[in-house]
């Protein structure tokens, strides 16, 4: 450890930080516009200039000045003072007063330095510079006028999202930010430069003049649109939910999310169920809660329990599944599965079905294979962590599936099941060092387990994990990627069918049963099944179109509730608004249900649930913890089912990233987004 | 200089000839695998030599080749001034210097000769053969005024020397470049009074000089094996 001194006080720091680094360290705060921890350092704001000795007698940029032993470094100093009030004049130069109808106004990094930083009034009287908008598709706003060139949003596209689409043209005082020639920008992690942005250039396009930040009511929460359960904070006002932003979080997403969890929120306030529907000849009729629970109650009362059947859906809470596992199984149901897709998961270990490496552990893989997964499409968060170990070269990785563009480098070893069992005697470069990887980790998506076969599949790749012992000591290289937000809470409880039971698959099979009760399920081809259909959800979507009772139930932004993402990690979302017009929270439909079902849930309040479901499933109690933080070994052979693998090659389970739920299905921006996107992807194929 | 663009009206495609796409694969060739996007610039020379000035197809196609973003292709061409991102005369294009020496030295008649016989500045003549436009220093100062066109420099303008050479140029004659004053390169316009003497030529006042802070000379040893 050096030492180095910032304003008189000592501070030990490690080799290689940089000043900015070391006077932060020592609890100052440097004011900057272009530098950002997880972006390459740029330098060219110069907001951040700092005075050091020994060193030359002018001020230095801290942010891209390495810090050295025995430097003294000075914040305060009048040089410090002037040179920062200069370069706050320099970039207001040009930038508009048009802060009263800016969105960024509140949140703004230049209004609030300027305060901070810099003079009370400007001595430039010149006209300034007018810069024309630029397209860069639905979610982004420009206004470049704004712009003060940090080129942050530059870096972010090409480093981190990985799709280089945002450049700095021209130069001089001409210098625009701009996409070629206003083409859409189209990676999935587009809007983090809107957070990015220092100023009101790049603004929210959906969100714009939607409200002023302290008007809203900030609520930190879980996101539900993949598995991997990104920290959010849902900013709402009355009872609408405006805008999602990312929280910062190392273990899950650091600071970004993607486009669909920021965005689809617009989908919460569309297409709702809002009251009860009871079908009468035919036609849905609105109706009360009391009709509605008769409704159910009568047919499930004449119906055996051997034919009825539960199918969870994929943004559902721990709670909501647990009290409905609780239900049915008191009245004898075996037929349960929170697997929509029929994903061959949930016998076994617990470690089988999780993301053992754990999400940031992930960066300590030296080789990964990919089997059956599109990362950039179903947890593109996730995406562009392999892609910063690409980047920095610490990681190699191998595809079996699909061959697409994910933003790093990878060897393509085939795309279906032959490879997977064949890689143990297959001869080539990536195998070799797959085989000599210190933390070989293997990454089993839905793509490869979501099918007919997906049992054989499993055990190959378990077989496969065992040749090349992924699972080792102090390391467990065993990874299974989800894609839905609910399913690991799901297999944790084990909502899945009991001793006899029917799968989904075989659930929707006509005739298979009487009664299907839908929690939420809008994945599966529920439309199929000829039985008397009960929906608890959300929206009027695939599951409420054939339905014939609909219980309006809470969106996750509308309820606290437990989710538990690929990991294992078990995050608390919590409520932000309530639910719309006579929907309820969805644990206490069901407990209101099991009251007119003469089998009434023992717990009166979400406390109480918990406390239930924490004795039942001691797992869930861990609020926040990731097992595989904990390397455990685990028997590899107990994975996976008999059957013969066909060699149909693995195709992810997302085929329209912004499409994935009801949410993001009513979602008018997750509409635009995909209408671009398959635009793009027709351009590209010409 | 103001807000560069690409023009508005594009050919529907571009290809690299195969001279050019020969001279374009040596710059490739140059550079190490890994890093060929260093070939951008002569890339970008080579399709603006071909078409004379860049289009945008150009820029597709040159991003292609270097396998990099299309936006990084676009951020070089727009960065230097150099290349043209509209169409320019096809028998002469005039880079007039306006910078000071040459202003002093009357670029401004010069300016006022290229408004008359061509037009305007940055648009090409109805028969598409001239256009012109004002350049920061191109550091020919001693032969102030001058211009380039094309790929040479014409020094020591006059209007009517200038006016000669477009004349020249409009007739499909091929003017001498240079100082139109009858001077060799840059050497004084008047009668030469300084460095007279021969024997600045002949190196017989060179002195031995000892350069200081060389490295030793590393004392003669058997070579040793390469590694």
């Amino acid at each position: 450890m050096a030492i180095a001194k910032v304003n008189g006080v000592e501070v030990e720091f490690e080799p290689g930080m940089t000043v900015l680094q070391v006077a932060e360290l020592a609890g100052e705060e440097i004011p900057r516009f272009c530098y950002h921890e997880r972006l390459s350092i740029a330098g060219n704001c110069r907001m951040c200039l700092v005075e050091v000795k020994p060193g030359p007698p002018k001020p230095q940029a801290s942010c891209a000045l390495p810090a050295a032993e025995g430097q003294e470094i000075f914040t305060k100093t009048p040089m410090v003072k002037k040179a920062r009030e200069g370069v706050m004049e320099f970039l207001l130069i040009n930038h508009p007063l048009d802060c009263p109808i800016c969105d960024q106004g509140g949140e703004c990094d230049l209004q609030d330095q300027a305060v901070g930083y810099g003079r009370d009034d400007s001595r430039y009287d010149e006209n300034k510079r007018a810069v024309e908008e630029k397209a860069m598709g639905p979610l982004i706003k420009t206004v470049m006028t704004r712009c003060i060139q940090c080129t942050r949003c530059v870096r972010f596209i090409t480093e981190v999202a990985g799709s280089p689409e945002i450049g700095l043209i021209s130069r001089g005082e001409d210098v625009e930010i701009t996409t070629y020639l206003g083409a859409a920008v189209t990676s999935e992690l587009s809007a983090n430069v809107i957070d990015l942005c220092p100023v009101g250039a790049l603004t929210s396009k959906p969100y714009a003049f939607e409200a002023r930040p302290w008007e809203l009511k900030k609520t930190e929460s879980i996101d539900v649109m993949d598995a991997l359960g990104s920290s959010i904070r849902v900013d709402g006002r009355a009872n609408a939910v405006l805008r999602v932003l990312p929280r910062i979080n190392e273990e899950v997403n650091e600071e970004w999310i993607s486009d669909k969890t920021r965005y689809a929120v617009d989908g919460l306030q569309r297409q709702r169920l809002d009251r009860p529907y009871v079908r009468v000849d035919g036609k849905l009729k609105p109706a009360t809660w009391a009709e509605a629970f008769a409704a159910v109650s009568a047919k499930i009362k004449a119906t055996a329990p051997e034919r009825i059947g539960v199918i969870a859906g994929d943004l559902q809470d721990a709670e909501s599944l647990k009290a409905t596992k609780d239900l049915f199984t008191a009245l004898g149901v075996k037929n349960l599965d929170a697997r929509q897709d029929g994903a061959a998961l949930g016998q076994g270990p617990r470690e089988s079905w999780l993301f053992n490496s754990t999400i940031a552990g992930i960066e300590d893989a030296d080789v990964v294979l990919f089997v059956g997964s599109n990362p950039r499409l179903e947890a593109p968060v996730l995406n562009a962590r392999f892609r910063k170990q690409w980047l920095a070269g610490k990681t190699r990785f191998g595809v079996i599936g699909e061959q697409v563009d994910l933003t790093f480098g990878y060897d393509y070893l085939g795309a279906g099941a032959k490879t997977l069992s064949g890689l143990a005697k297959a001869k080539n470069d990536f195998v070799a060092a797959f085989e000599a990887a210190e933390r070989p980790a293997i990454i089993i998506g839905q793509g490869a387990l979501a099918r007919a076969d997906g049992a054989a599949v499993l055990k190959a790749a378990a077989g496969l994990a065992k040749t090349f012992n992924v699972v080792r000591e102090g390391w467990n290289g065993w990874n299974v990627l989800h894609t839905a937000a609910a399913r690991v809470a799901g297999l944790d409880l084990g909502f899945v069918p009991a001793e006899g039971g029917l799968s989904t698959g075989d659930m929707l099979k006509p005739g298979a049963l009487d009664v299907l009760f839908l929690l939420g399920a809008d994945e599966c081809e529920s439309a199929a099944s000829d039985a008397f259909k009960i929906y608890l959800g959300t929206h009027g979507d695939a599951g409420a179109h054939k339905a014939d009772v609909i219980l309006p139930g809470a969106a996750y932004t509308e309820k606290n509730g437990l989710y538990v993402n690929t990991e294992g990690r078990v995050q608390m979302g919590k409520r932000a608004v309530f639910p719309k017009g006579e929907a309820k929270e969805d644990w206490s439909i069901l407990r209101a249900l099991s009251e007119t079902l003469g089998h009434k849930l023992p717990y009166d309040s979400l406390d109480q649930l918990r406390a239930k479901l924490f004795a039942d499933h001691p797992t869930f109690g861990q609020i926040d913890f990731a097992p595989g933080s904990v390397p455990t070994v685990f028997d590899l052979a107990a994975v996976g089912g008999e059957g013969e693998a066909t060699d149909a090659p693995f195709e992810s389970p997302v085929k329209a990233f912004h499409l994935t739920n009801p949410i993001a299905r009513a979602s008018v921006t997750m509409a635009e987004c995909a209408a671009n996107v398959s635009a793009a992807s027709k351009i590209a194929a010409e | 200089m103001s807000v560069r663009r690409l023009a508005k009206e594009q050919p529907a495609s571009f290809a690299f000839s195969a001279e050019s796409q020969a001279k374009a694969d040596w710059w490739k060739a140059k550079y190490p695998a890994a890093r060929k996007q260093s070939a951008v610039i002569p890339m970008l020379w080579l399709a603006q030599k071909q078409e004379g000035w860049v289009q945008e197809p150009a820029i597709q196609e040159i991003a292609r080749q270097l396998e990099m973003p299309v936006i990084r292709v676009l951020e070089v061409a727009t960065f230097y001034v150099m290349f043209q991102l509209a169409p320019v005369g096809k028998t002469a294009f005039v880079q007039l210097c306006g910078t000071t020496p040459c202003q002093l030295r009357g670029a401004l008649d010069l300016r006022s000769v290229l408004e008359k016989k061509i037009g305007p500045a940055h648009s090409v003549s109805a028969d598409g053969k001239f256009s012109w436009e004002e350049v920061e220093c191109l550091g020919a100062c001693c032969n102030a005024p001058m211009a380039a066109i094309n790929d040479y420099y014409y020094e020591d303008l006059t209007p009517e020397s200038l006016a000669q050479i477009l004349d020249d140029f409009a007739a499909g004659k091929a003017p001498q470049p240079g100082s139109y004053e009858g001077r060799k390169s840059s050497e004084p316009k008047d009668k030469i009074q300084t460095l007279t003497d021969p024997k600045l030529y002949d190196g017989s006042a060179a002195k031995k000089i000892k350069i200081p802070n060389l490295p030793e000379k590393p004392k003669k040893t058997k070579a040793e094996p390469a590694a």
